[in-house]
């Protein structure tokens, strides 16, 4: 049975600087959940207070209703792999992974078995004999994965696992990640910056923010429904556009339509990703194509209107139906977005207006 | 390409002219009177009281060391604390001061008319002319060996293994015993090797404690001074030729010990190469 992790409300401060602020967190049994955050978010500093690597100032943590900040780190059943892997390096391969069972006196055979049974799941059997710095980064992190599996841990704790890797093989270890997680079942947290794996990875994602949870949920609710302006903008690019509201209808300041929302009265701000942009040529629009960029199959075109910049984004092949060039008059239709209020709260959908749409193609 | 020869062949030069030519004159010399007499020499019982006596305190010295080195190393790569840079300047102390000053400053402290000199008589107590102060003068002239190897290299490797043995259930003394220890254990070894050769080399702050009394107080050092002085120079060549024999002894074993642990030591060395 999976370990279920509950946080409480938990702070850490630093001298005077706040890295967590009442953080309180449901973590289901055999849960794969994201840490998700700019760097200096708090989400490294949560992790070390789960595992017992720093002692909180208030709240509490407990592993299946069981205090386990009572508890010292090694009786915890945490398993951890730090971002710079960390492993032993005078011990070869096979003595870091037998690093636990050696401390709990396991019996040699007993370490036998279970380190060549780790050794297989992590593809290194023939490596077993080497030293952590004749590994590649990769399988220096797969081996600081199966040291840390080796006592069987209730939870396993992840700090920027992938951080340090070149994409390739950053891709294969996510994949293999998920593939042994499914396998094991064991309540996972992994910390990362990079959005792109923790949607890919994670259950759900928590979303942290100048030491707090800004939003928790799965990723695709998450991406189409960001709680707030930082968390829009952090999981993308976005185009921001101060706006103004009457009767529904959500005009840029600039002096263009955006389409409509059922928000209140006034100023507020537009966040626009690039592909809810469509612009196309029209030597009677109002916009001026500044610059156009193709990479490969995907194209970014950069758009001014009376001031305002915006950013549209298509595939390459779309790019050649819509006529533009630069420096010629195009038209833009907007299809999507979010409105935040001043503060970067109360998100409301942005709604396009159909005909606008329909003249387009969208 | 003939630059690097010319090179190369001026720093063989050098070493055989600084380094194995007095090594070789040595032991001729102390041959010179054939091998009976050499062995003679070698067993004239205050030959033998200066080799106890060398060892001795090397037995002492080394260890106080060796605790202090690996005790220094643990708190200023682990800890910020108020003094630490004022600790870290004052263990090269022993390296800026003459030994001879050192000595010195120590009868200055314990000598009969020194500091505490009263209060050691009247408890019957003798440390200058005596082994205690030549042991004092060598952990003091060796006090920085082995904490300038350590330091910069607790320093260096920082704590992140110490951290992943906690989570793996380690105490704090099997994380000492098992991480923290054997990770600094060739820094350990290129230290205390070093310091034992210094400590069974040293002459100046030895030589003004100790008194030299010979056959009572007398280390090897200094018994190759007091045999050159009194012009028997075949003994003191004989005896000189057993410190060199320390020295080839201390570089014969650490070779042994590299090449025991060469794939472990060339595979740390070609990653800090990469790095």
């Amino acid at each position: 049975m999976s370990t279920a992790i509950e946080i409480n409300r938990l702070a850490k401060s630093f001298g005077p600087h706040k890295v967590l602020n009442d953080v309180s967190l449901d973590v289901a049994p055999g849960e794969l959940l994201a840490l998700l955050g700019p760097s200096g978010s708090g989400k490294t500093t949560l992790l070390r207070l789960i595992a017992g690597l720093d002692q909180p100032d208030a709240g509490d943590v407990k592993f299946d209703r069981d205090d386990a900040l009572g508890r010292k780190p090694k009786e915890r059943g945490v398993g951890f792999v730090f971002q710079h892997y960390a492993l032993f390096r005078h011990m070869t391969v096979f003595e870091n992974i037998a690093f636990a069972l050696r401390i709990k006196k396991a019996p040699k055979a007993e370490v036998q078995t279970r380190v060549t049974e780790l050794l297989k799941l992590i593809q290194l059997e023939s490596l077993a004999a080497r030293y952590p710095a004749q590994l590649s980064g990769g399988q220096r992190q797969r081996v600081a994965l199966a040291r840390a599996l080796a006592s069987q841990p209730r939870v396993l704790l992840l700090d920027e696992p992938f951080g340090a890797l070149d994409a390739v093989v950053r891709r294969d270890l996510r994949r293999w990640l998920r593939h042994l997680h499914e396998e094991m079942n064991i309540t996972t947290l992994f910390v990362t910056h990079d959005q792109e794996e923790a949607f890919d990875l994670a259950d759900r994602v928590v979303i942290m923010h100048g030491g707090k949870i800004c939003q928790l949920g799965t990723p695709i609710d998450i991406y189409r429904s960001p709680a707030d302006a930082f968390v829009h903008e952090f999981l993308g690019e976005s185009n921001r556009l101060a706006a103004h509201i009457r009767g529904g209808a959500v005009q840029a300041d600039a002096g263009f339509p955006l389409g409509h929302a059922a928000a209140p009265e006034g100023a507020a701000m537009a966040y626009i990703r690039p592909h809810h942009v469509t612009p196309f040529a029209n030597p009677r629009g109002g916009w001026t194509v500044n610059r156009i960029a193709a990479t490969g199959a995907a194209a970014r075109i950069t758009l001014s209107h009376n001031g305002a910049v915006v950013e549209a984004a298509m595939t390459a092949d779309a790019l050649l139906e819509t006529g533009l060039a630069v420096g010629a008059m195009a038209e833009v239709v907007f299809s999507g977005g979010t409105l935040f209020d001043q503060d970067g709260k109360t998100p409301v959908k942005l709604t396009a207006d159909r005909p606008a749409l329909a003249a387009v193609g969208v | 390409m003939a630059g690097r020869a010319a090179l190369i062949t001026a720093a063989m030069l050098f070493m055989a002219l600084f380094l194995v030519c007095p090594l070789v004159i040595v032991f001729s010399q102390a041959l010179s009177a054939g091998f009976f007499t050499y062995i003679t020499s070698l067993n004239d019982p205050n030959v033998g009281s200066a080799v106890l006596m060398t060892l001795t305190i090397a037995a002492i010295a080394v260890p106080a060391n060796v605790v202090f080195g690996i005790l220094a190393s643990w708190c200023i790569a682990r800890f910020d604390f108020w003094g630490r840079n004022l600790l870290i300047t004052l263990i090269d102390l022993p390296f800026s001061i003459s030994p001879v000053v050192a000595g010195l400053l120590e009868v200055l402290l314990f000598g009969s008319n020194g500091l505490f000199g009263g209060w050691l008589e009247a408890n019957n107590f003798q440390i200058i002319f005596a082994l205690p102060g030549m042991v004092i003068a060598t952990i003091f002239v060796t006090f920085p060996f082995v904490a300038r190897e350590l330091i910069p290299l607790a320093q260096e490797q920082g704590n992140d293994e110490e951290e992943a043995a906690v989570t793996l259930g380690a105490s704090g003394l099997q994380i000492f015993l098992r991480v923290s220890l054997p990770k600094l254990r060739w820094g350990l070894l290129y230290g205390v090797l070093l310091c034992n050769a210094r400590a069974m080399g040293e002459f100046g702050a030895v030589s003004v404690v100790s008194g030299k009394i010979y056959g009572s107080t007398d280390t090897l050092s200094l018994a190759v001074e007091s045999l050159y002085e009194s012009y028997d120079m075949q003994a003191a060549f004989a005896v000189a030729s057993l410190l060199a024999m320390l020295a080839l002894v201390t570089l014969v074993l650490k070779a042994a010990l590299e090449y025991r642990h060469r794939d472990e030591l060339h595979a740390t060395r070609k990653a800090k190469a990469k790095s």
